[in-house]
């Protein structure tokens, strides 16, 4: 019963002319309709990165501490010492999160961790970067947002929960690009030991090839040829491209997974995510060099009448490849009844380089591993660079209420507290949390290993919106500043760049430029990049999101006591603002949220001064004369000065003098130079911070002191005073009376 | 041959979904709705009818949670072969 | 002596209870599988938290059934000590070693912050070491926390001194802000009638190094383990 290929076919499986005649060449014959699905989704857009394999090529992949480089495996692995590494990706799940937000993040909080344990780690720790449209207010748009927010939210507690794996950071930016098209950005980050470290290649002809896990069924249907084209009314009806996921089962799985890994009986695994059967089958083989031959009638399936094509494209999640050394595979059935979970021997591992598919006995698919694995067309995008955005300055801006636009940003919710959402996070399972979510970084106490881990998420889709390159710049520079902060030393990057729809050349330009920003900033900063996930046809009926290369890094602390907080912590404190005042006002959250303006020159990064800020910063945390540290991003100096006061334990005042009294105080408030923290130290410390800061040529300014009721800014002249309740209650309630109103 | 089980929150336990639900319905419009109690239903599969009394100690002591929930056993109306 | 520290498909806090009591307290203590039928070899049992069998049809009602909590029933009546944390805690409820039972929390959200335990009685093995009044900080993560038992066994509870940690303030009062899912009364922890047997829905296996904010947990740990030796003794 065979299907005849049309053209009006092959389109609708995502594939061009030309694709289609490379396919028929690489296979001297025409694909059947089955080949033809598997096609579709090795070689779409999310599974092949055709149109982005050669931007990527640009990252920095290696270093003396990168055991798995990024490309080679599901996730990239870094040294953290004393025969221990880390294992962590972040991915996206955007589209079906856009369609079904509840599942939609769930499964993407799923997949990923799967992709971690994969490796051989144990997953210890997850951030989420989350952008939605405006929460606030009664319009339609508005509540759609709400909705959308509250489902992703739901769906990570859900996943992340159950399965026993703490949140324990991230961020989440509001903004109109994202409307209709949010991102849902997940991290994970697992813990093995060197000799644990295991591939996902099928090895050693004659092995056993088994499939484990959740029975398949319809889910998803060709999701990764769905998140290949942009989201439209339409779309809406392809429900059954979205996944469901439970994670009960994703819990008994990790479990057998480590269990079996600890067996030593794996000679390879692979997790089954987007195109499931298909890609596992096929990536294993081309990585291990060999084939791999399979039967349908063999996998476990849940639904009756599965053809084989629905078979190979099923996105069921829960379930794992494993290549098997030969003769161990009681192993297998050992543990897996363990943990009740259904296992299948479905193949073996062959010689001569195919991925064969057989529905008892009869060949369905037959086509060579690397072809679908590696040899998908390399695309080269066209690019249009629009018109750099000029600088700000302040005289064009007018005059606010420097004292309302405060409140104003503070209450801005992409600036405000986000209690209400991690509260619903399991942030202490595991027993390791150190620095919950709230501070610049969360910081996390893997017991086995004896290390202290950093881990944060930054991308400012403003900033990138109107100078994609410097944008990348600086979130790779933010996020390194974060885990200074923090008391760390910066490992690793893995990066999830989100972006519209690739065949606009404006488009395509601000990816170019963004992973240039990016690879050039890790250079610098002497970060790899392990790896990561790209996502494209970011857009709804309304245009692109901005674009948003999103930033997860992981980084070190050496000692416990260099652990450090960002709110201050004791009255008579003194505070300091190590770096520049600055006065950049371009593409500023105050710009946008005040006047309702997204445009202007971003702030420029000088790499020089920003290094030498965060070596000096590390170098004052080392000595032990840092009670908190805060780096200034979105709001400026300003609301880093009210988070230090408001964020902590113990909220207390502070009293600062800044600039000179010609300078208009929204400037000093709410410009968003870069390379500036905010460090308090105790009086006996100060001369001692000036003078590590002096011999560093790191530019200081003593600002205040730490005490009183109110936080109060002055510029000599004017002086500004809020009361540190009405900040907290502002700060700290804003989100949740949003989502409080229908 | 199919049995329901409907399980329900007791009068007594505060059932803040019902609440919740409730809620949304007055902002539906549905002014006169007066309270709403959220619980769920059972659907057990039989090959041969099943003995009545295991039938109810199954409810007591897997089904539902007599603590806060009560259950009620629905049989098809028309027995069919 | 040894700990035994049950293992329910889905229990997520079972290492973070074993560690507590290995690194914590530094006493022997072990996995028991669901699996397996006895809890010979051991002195007290661990119900960790978690999300056994997915908390599905409601939270403990699947785990109860399976054979390592028949063997835990029985010892629990000769008078082993047993500590059900969590959902741990829920699996005690519907297994009957503890009256009443936990609903959804009254917020409807799950939520996860650290609270304050106000200790209400010493006579039990987990709270030998504390005095009546002592606060302990230490958090909560649950979705289904709310505790919830007739009028008749509320007072049967207070009236037997069975209430033995109720969420509070800093200052001791037992306000509603301080009460974190609705719980009747505050209470956070009880005990059955002979006192050997403990629930409670925060989580000491979370609060036993100071790296993690609070060492109050390890007192409970400390408490069981003393008891422990002195009954040894006798």
């Amino acid at each position: 019963m065979a299907t005849a290929i049309t053209p009006g076919i092959v389109r609708s499986h995502g594939l061009n002319e030309e694709e289609f005649e490379r396919i028929r060449t690489a296979l001297g014959r025409n694909p059947n309709f089955t080949e033809l699905g598997v096609f579709s989704v090795m070689w779409s857009e999310h599974c092949s990165y055709k149109n982005t394999r050669l931007e990527l090529k640009k990252f920095p992949t290696t270093g003396p501490k990168v055991l798995v480089k990024a490309g080679e495996e599901n996730a990239g692995v870094i040294d953290i010492g004393d025969g221990w590494a880390v294992a962590f990706k972040m991915e996206s799940h955007n589209h079906p999160s856009a369609i079904e937000p509840f599942q939609g993040a769930a499964t993407g909080v799923g997949g990923i961790i799967r992709d971690i344990f994969t490796m051989g780690a144990r997953p210890v720790l997850l951030l989420d970067s989350l952008r939605f449209g405006p929460i606030h207010g009664g319009s339609s748009p508005a509540r759609k947002n709400r909705r959308l927010f509250a489902g992703v939210v739901a769906g990570i507690a859900h996943y992340g929960n159950c399965i026993g794996i703490p949140t324990i950071g991230g961020e989440i930016y509001f903004d109109e690009s994202y409307e209709g098209n949010p991102l849902v950005n997940v991290f994970c980050l697992g813990v093995l030991r060197h000799s644990e470290i295991v591939r996902g290649a099928a090895k050693g002809v004659g092995n056993p090839v088994f499939y484990v896990g959740s029975e398949t069924g319809r889910d998803g249907l060709a999701g990764a040829a769905f998140a290949s084209r942009d989201l439209t009314e339409e779309s809406k009806q392809d429900r059954p491209a979205v996944q469901v996921g439970d994670p009960f089962k994703g819990k008994l799985l990790l479990e057998a997974c480590l269990e079996l890994l600890a067996s030593g009986s794996v000679a390879g695994i692979q997790d089954m995510g987007a195109a499931g059967l298909t890609c596992s089958t096929c990536e294993t083989a081309s990585r291990g060099g060999t084939g791999v031959q399979i039967d349908l009638a063999l996998v476990p399936q849940r639904e009756q009448g599965m053809s084989p094509y629905e078979i190979l494209l099923s996105e069921s999640q829960e379930r794992m490849l494993i290549i098997v050394h030969r003769g161990q595979e009681e192993k297998v059935r050992e543990i897996f009844e363990k943990w009740d979970l259904p296992y299948a021997l479905v193949g073996e591992v062959t010689g001569d380089g195919m991925m064969r598919v057989l529905d008892a006995g009869r060949i369905e698919v037959e086509i060579p591993a690397d072809i679908l694995a590696n040899e998908a067309p390399i695309y080269v995008r066209e690019v249009l660079a629009p018109q750099r955005p000029e600088r700000v300055s302040i005289e064009e801006i007018p005059q606010s209420d420097a004292h309302e636009s405060l409140i104003e940003l503070l209450a801005h919710p992409t600036i405000a507290s986000k209690n209400w959402v991690f509260r619903q996070y399991d942030q202490t399972v595991r027993a390791g949390t150190i620095v919950p979510p709230g501070s610049d970084a969360g910081v996390f106490y893997v017991r086995e290993a004896n290390k202290i881990l950093a881990v944060t998420s930054d991308c400012n889709g403003l900033y990138c919106k109107l100078d994609p390159r410097e944008g990348a710049r600086i979130a790779v520079a933010e996020a390194a500043r974060n885990l200074v902060c923090s008391g760390a030393a910066p490992l690793a990057v893995t990066d999830n760049l989100n972006f519209g729809n690739p065949y606009r050349p404006e488009i395509f330009w601000q990816l170019r430029e963004a992973v240039e920003g990016l690879a050039e900033a890790c250079r610098k900063f002497n970060i790899p990049v392990t790896g990561g996930n790209v996502s494209l046809y970011n857009q709804n009926p309304t245009g692109a999101v901005d674009p948003t290369p999103t930033v997860g890094m992981v980084g070190v602390v050496a000692q416990e006591s260099w652990i450090t907080q960002q709110s201050f912590r004791n009255r008579g404190d003194v505070i300091f603002l190590l770096g520049p005042i600055g006065d950049e006002m371009g593409a500023t959250h105050y710009l946008k949220v005040v006047h309702g303006r997204k445009e202007g020159l971003p702030p420029r990064l000088n790499f020089e001064l920003e290094l030498r800020v965060q070596e000096t910063l590390g170098s004052l945390i080392r000595h032990g004369l840092v009670q908190s540290a805060h780096d200034c991003s979105e709001g400026g100096l300003g609301i880093a000065l009210a988070e230090c006061c408001i964020s902590g334990e113990r909220r207390v005042g502070a009293g600062v003098r800044i600039g000179n009294p010609s300078d208009r105080m929204d400037l000093l408030l709410f410009n968003e130079t870069q390379s500036r923290v905010i460090i308090s130290a105790s009086q006996e410390n100060l001369e001692a911070v000036e003078k590590l800061c002096a011999a560093a040529d790191a530019p200081l300014t003593l600002l205040g002191v730490v005490g009183g009721p109110d936080l109060v800014v002055t510029n000599g002249l004017e002086s500004l005073s809020w009361s540190i309740p009405e900040l907290y209650e502002t700060w700290y309630s804003s989100i949740e009376n949003a989502m409080s109103s229908r | 041959m199919k049995v329901r089980v409907v399980v329900m929150p007791k009068q007594s336990v505060l059932d803040p979904q019902g609440v919740a639900v409730r809620n949304a319905l007055k902002d539906l419009g549905l002014q006169t709705v007066e309270s709403v109690r959220v619980g769920k239903v059972l659907e057990l599969e039989f090959t041969t009818v099943p003995d009545e009394q295991r039938l109810h100690e199954i409810c007591r002591d897997l089904l539902s949670n007599p603590v806060i929930e009560d259950y009620a056993i629905r049989y098809p109306s028309v027995v069919t072969m | 002596m040894k700990i035994a520290v049950l293992q329910f498909p889905g229990s997520n806090c079972d290492q973070d209870c074993l560690r507590a009591l290995r690194d914590g307290v530094r006493v022997e203590a072990d996995y028991l599988w669901h699996k397996d039928r006895s809890v010979l070899g051991f002195d007290a049992v661990v119900l960790p938290g978690g999300f056994s069998y997915g908390d599905y049809l409601r939270c403990g009602a699947i785990a109860r059934f399976s054979p390592i909590m028949k063997a835990v029933v029985s010892a629990a009546k000769d008078g082993m000590p047993v500590i059900g944390i969590c959902n741990g805690f829920q699996i005690l409820c519907e297994a009957g070693l503890l009256p009443g039972a936990l609903i959804r929390n009254q917020s409807l959200h799950f939520v996860c912050q650290p609270v304050w335990l106000r200790t209400e009685t010493a006579e039990t093995p987990f709270t030998a070491k504390l005095e009546k009044g002592r606060l302990l900080r230490m958090p909560v993560a649950h979705g289904e926390g709310s505790y919830f038992a007739d009028s008749q066994t509320l007072e049967i509870l207070e009236s037997q001194d069975r209430v033995v940690f109720r969420y509070a303030d800093e200052l001791g009062q037992t306000t509603s802000e301080s009460n974190p899912n609705g719980s009747f009364a505050n209470i956070a922890g009880i005990c059955n009638q002979e006192r050997n047997v403990l629930g409670m829905m925060p989580h000491p296996d979370r609060a036993w190094d100071r790296r993690l904010g609070s060492e109050d947990g390890k007192l409970l740990f400390e408490s069981l383990v003393a008891n422990l030796e002195l009954a040894a003794v006798r």
